[in-house]
């Protein structure tokens, strides 16, 4: 077997090769592969003898789960209730902006980021919310989600050369 | 003491008769509530929310969802079900592109005909954004997610009877559609067999045959330069006739032929002819392989989509598939082949199959069916798309004379006829091969038992000291499950006939669309009727007897397999190991 699809028959293992456990088996192939190659999906629905639409079906309702591969930094932004009155739309247009994200896209071309809102991340006593590679960053504003940003990309420059 | 299992419906008494739901003792009581996601030969879904009533102590409720309990008491048009109905189809239709007048399943479209019900002149709510792909790479189907309502019907029928599940509810919401596997475009699904059943439950125009080749048919027969042979299989003389008002089932062989004539074709076969063919190769296989015991069960190969399926999900099974081409994949070559020596070119032939069956469109372009560049068979037009030919030509079909079919590929043999209802194929090669076993006890065996309207047939013969097993399934998950059986040694056979389409070809995707078994009975029956006219047994094709003496050589020789056998391919996915 070729050694990509290791990692995924050790989940299946642990999940003792059941159907019923598709979503957790999900949640872990995710972990292992950072998002849900095609491939990959394939071979769990061969193994677990169920059809591939029907793994790709529950793959693309959960927002959860990616289908395409995600940026090296993810940026979360939460748009729940409390963040959204707070004024988390103004905050994602700005990400978004910033990003050079067209509709649809949450990954920038260069792959070095990924766009994820948020319903709630429990600290909604922060609001608005955003999170940069797991930091937690409270009370947002458009200004300071763009200066984290510039801090990144800063980072990967100086790393990269 | 009254009986007194019994519904009120509408102040009616309604006895309960085993029905299923509700909506089941509804519609006995003859009020025929349109549903879309509701359908007899499929599990209850309850999603399209038109068969809402009004139950008392119990509220409103989807009608196919509830079981019929004695003492209920149901209002099916009350004014706030008359509301929700409306509500329902309304939203319904501004969920998508229904603009019938440009739709080629306006007709036979249950949403349009329930508007027209219900009168519905203008739609309240402002439609979504639609998605307006059409998809028709595929060969045999072409899908338009603009007049999908996503009732699953597709999703449920490719799951539950054909066991594939090669499409599949994706994506939330307002993005919600059906699709298959990681989003592809059907022609590159690695599961989908082409065997249309999708279609033909599918209420509204969202999923069809492909029907691009009738232009170029139209075309073939207008070039001066082409002659066009055309014919038609047995399953299209009897689903025809009741698009131009004839009765379902009716065999109408004839006006069909007047039909073709009158459209432009310069030669008018019969497939039966073909099938004939088919038998005698296939059972002549059959018995060289029964007597040295190898491959055994021999699985039959003329249903397309089942070939496809064997490739792609079972290919151990590969070895056990008869090498006899299908009837349509013997006419073609053996057509041409015939106008080759006749002195004509073999390009400046145009072969045109009418066949019940969209996965014959995708049959027809594999590539071992094709010779320098030019294939055995041109195009592959349905019933439903020979309707269609005949009425944009203007044909009175119903009022045309009966005329014959054109030799030397018009003679058949009833043998050949019933290759168009499950069982018939099996029936028609034990008919050949009993009589090569033991010409004096053939004639006794009676098939009455593959000829029940089950998906699940079997038979035991015996001639002489011989016994053979034969099974008759239709439906590819009853398929599946044969084969797993004999892989466990469960079960064991000599012979195998599987047709993709439950019921067999009658009930093909290519056919008008029906719901439920007494149209494929009917079907059926026409079929069993023109054989009880005809000789009995292949062998008795003095056409296809002379086309050995002629073109073929020795049944089962050389020649023979050089043009009626073919070859069959692993493409069985396995992505990791």
């Amino acid at each position: 077997m070729n050694d990509r699809f290791k990692p995924a028959m050790q989940i299946l293992k642990d999940h003792g090769y059941d159907s019923a456990k598709l979503i957790p088996i999900l949640q872990k192939v995710q972990d292992a592969y950072t998002y849900l190659p095609e491939d990959i999906m394939r071979f769990i629905a061969n193994e677990l003898e169920i059809s591939p639409a029907k793994v790709f079906g529950v793959a693309t309702f959960f927002a959860h789960f990616a289908t395409s591969p995600k940026g090296k930094h993810i940026i979360k932004v939460c748009n729940g209730t409390a963040c959204h009155v707070k004024g988390s739309a103004a905050v994602i247009n700005t990400v978004r902006e910033k990003l050079k994200l067209k509709d649809g896209q949450d990954t920038t071309e260069d792959a070095m980021f990924t766009l994820e809102c948020v319903s709630c991340l429990g600290a909604c006593g922060l609001a608005p919310v955003m999170v940069v590679d797991d930091v937690v960053h409270g009370q947002i504003t458009p200004a300071k989600a763009a200066e984290y940003i510039d801090e990144v990309v800063k980072a990967e420059a100086a790393h990269g050369n | 003491m009254e009986n007194e299992n019994f519904v009120t419906i509408e102040g009616k008494r309604v006895a309960i008769e085993g029905e299923r739901n509700l909506l089941e003792l509804i519609r006995k009581a003859n009020f025929n509530i349109v549903t879309f996601c509701y359908h007899p030969e499929l599990a209850v879904y309850g999603a399209c929310r038109l068969c809402l009533v009004e139950v008392e102590g119990m509220g409103i409720v989807a009608s196919c969802t509830v079981a019929p309990r004695p003492g209920m008491k149901v209002r099916v048009n009350s004014d706030e079900i008359r509301k929700l109905r409306r509500i329902n189809l309304e939203l319904l239709l501004s969920s998508g592109n229904h603009n019938c007048t440009l739709c080629s399943k306006s007709g036979n479209c249950k949403l349009q005909k329930l508007a027209k019900d219900m009168d519905v002149t203008e739609i309240r709510f402002k439609s979504k954004k639609l998605d307006s792909h059409k998809d028709a790479t595929s060969a045999a189907l072409v899908r338009d997610h603009s007049k999908c309502i996503l009732c699953g019907n597709c999703v449920r029928i490719c799951n539950e009877v054909q066991g594939i599940g090669a499409i599949d509810f994706a994506f939330r919401g307002f993005r919600a559609k059906i699709a298959t596997a990681f989003n592809k475009e059907l022609g590159e699904s690695h599961e989908c067999v082409s065997c249309g059943q999708c279609a033909r439950v599918c209420p509204t125009g969202a999923l069809m045959p492909n029907s691009s080749e009738i232009e170029e048919v139209f075309k073939a027969i207008n070039n001066p330069k082409k002659k066009v042979a055309v014919h038609i299989a047995p399953a299209v003389r009897v689903g025809l006739g009741e698009i131009f008002g004839l009765p379902q089932g009716k065999n109408i062989d004839g006006k069909i032929a007047a039909a073709l004539r009158m459209l432009g074709f310069d030669y008018v076969y019969d497939t039966a002819f073909a099938a004939d063919l088919t038998i005698v190769e296939e059972a002549t296989e059959f018995l060289e392989r029964f007597k040295k015991g190898v491959n055994l069960p021999q699985l039959t190969s003329c249903c397309p989509a089942w070939v496809n399926y064997v490739e792609k999900f079972t290919p151990e099974f590969i070895p056990n598939l008869s090498t006899a081409r299908s009837p349509m994949q013997m006419m073609g070559p053996v057509i041409k082949a015939d106008y080759v020596e006749r002195g004509g070119k073999r390009e400046d032939l145009v072969v045109v199959a009418v066949m019940p069956c969209s996965a014959k469109k995708s049959e027809c372009k594999r590539e071992e069916f094709y010779v320098d560049g030019n294939p055995d068979t041109d195009y592959v037009v349905t019933t439903v798309g020979l309707a269609r030919m005949i009425k944009e030509a203007g044909i009175d079909l119903a009022n045309l004379e009966n005329e014959w079919f054109d030799m030397p590929f018009g003679t058949k043999t009833g043998a050949g006829v019933i290759f168009g209802a499950s069982g018939g194929v099996m029936e028609a090669a034990l008919r050949y091969a009993l009589a090569e076993l033991d010409p004096e006890g053939a004639r006794s065996v009676k098939f009455t038992s593959l000829r029940e309207n089950s998906t699940f047939k079997e038979k035991e013969i015996t001639v002489g000291d011989i016994k053979i097993r034969v099974a008759v399934v239709s439906g590819l998950k009853n398929a599946r499950k044969l084969l797993d059986d004999i892989k466990a040694g469960k079960n064991k056979y000599d012979f195998i006939e599987v047709m993709s389409c439950q019921g067999g070809c009658v009930a093909g995707a290519g056919q008008p669309q029906f719901e439920g078994w007494s149209a494929r009975k009917k079907r059926a029956e026409g079929l069993y009727q023109e054989d009880t006219e005809l000789a009995y047994k292949s062998q008795d094709n003095s056409g296809v007897m002379a086309l050995y003496g002629r073109v073929l050589d020795k049944i089962g020789g050389k020649k023979a397999h050089q043009l009626l056998h073919t070859h069959y391919t692993d493409r069985k996915d396995r992505t990791g190991k």
